[in-house]
């Protein structure tokens, strides 16, 4: 017995054809993570031993906060993808797996708005 | 459904390492000891926002003992994940599976990863000698 309506069946509708869709995400990050830790790292580096006012300063530049932006939002997507394969490679219990999954995902989101939103007041003069 | 010929697993207690496979493990546990170091990062970023005595905590125990060897041991996880991460980026293009391919790649990623970790650490120390 099928479940697909004839319509669905007869428009050959069924697979969402989003299948590799983490797959090509975690790669899409990965990319864009190449140039952008690079530039991550130097700019840390021209930062050592700078106090608060200078990172400040730093920080609320145009274009240092898009990238930092870029940065905290790829680093963490590309995060919780690679985690969420992590988890389900070794926690086999169903309903560990699935309350894990989602307390990961929950924490990595917060993460990522708290560190975007810290980026935003910056930039903006808050 | 038992079959005689269908593949195993490695038996890790008698798998003998390979460079292949000790990287290719070595790149989730630095991928999930890089997930812990964004702590670190999001600390340091809202305790920007938050203001200059916020700013000095994070700065304190970033430059503290601690500090130092957590920040040590996330740059050579973060060049590691990144050039074996390129490396990866090869293969899902369908470059690089020859045996001897593989070899060759591991210990570039092997040998950047490391020169890359010192050549930081040597300009950051430089850089902190500098501003003091």
């Amino acid at each position: 017995m099928s479940l697909r309506t004839p319509l669905g069946r007869v428009r050959g509708l069924g697979s969402a054809k989003e299948g590799v869709h983490h797959w090509w995400m975690q790669r899409t990050t990965a990319l864009a993570l190449v140039p952008l830790t690079i530039w991550f790292v130097s700019s840390v580096l021209s930062l050592v031993g700078a106090g608060h006012a200078a990172m400040v300063d730093w920080l609320a530049s145009p274009w240092s906060a898009t990238f930092m932006v870029l940065l905290i939002v790829a680093t963490f997507y590309h995060m919780q993808l690679g985690l969420q394969v992590v988890i389900e490679d070794y926690v086999h219990n169903e309903g560990a797996k699935f309350a894990s999954l989602l307390v990961m995902k929950g924490v990595t989101f917060v993460l990522g708005l708290v560190a975007v939103l810290s980026v935003l007041k910056i930039a903006l003069g808050g | 459904m038992a079959s005689d010929n269908r593949p195993l697993s490695p038996h890790l207690q008698i798998y003998c390492p390979q460079l292949t496979s000790v990287m290719s493990i070595s790149h989730r546990i630095t991928g999930v000891a890089l997930s812990v170091g964004t702590l670190l990062l999001v600390w340091w970023i809202v305790a920007a926002a938050a203001g200059p005595e916020a700013y000095d905590t994070a700065a304190g125990f970033i430059g503290s003992f601690v500090g130092y060897i957590l920040l040590f041991a996330w740059t050579y996880a973060l060049f590691y994940h990144l050039c074996n991460g390129i490396r990866h980026l090869f293969w899902d293009a369908g470059y690089g599976f020859e045996i001897e391919t593989a070899y060759t790649s591991g210990w570039a990623v092997v040998i950047a990863s490391v020169a890359l970790t010192i050549i930081t650490w040597f300009t950051g120390i430089v850089a902190l000698g500098g501003s003091s």
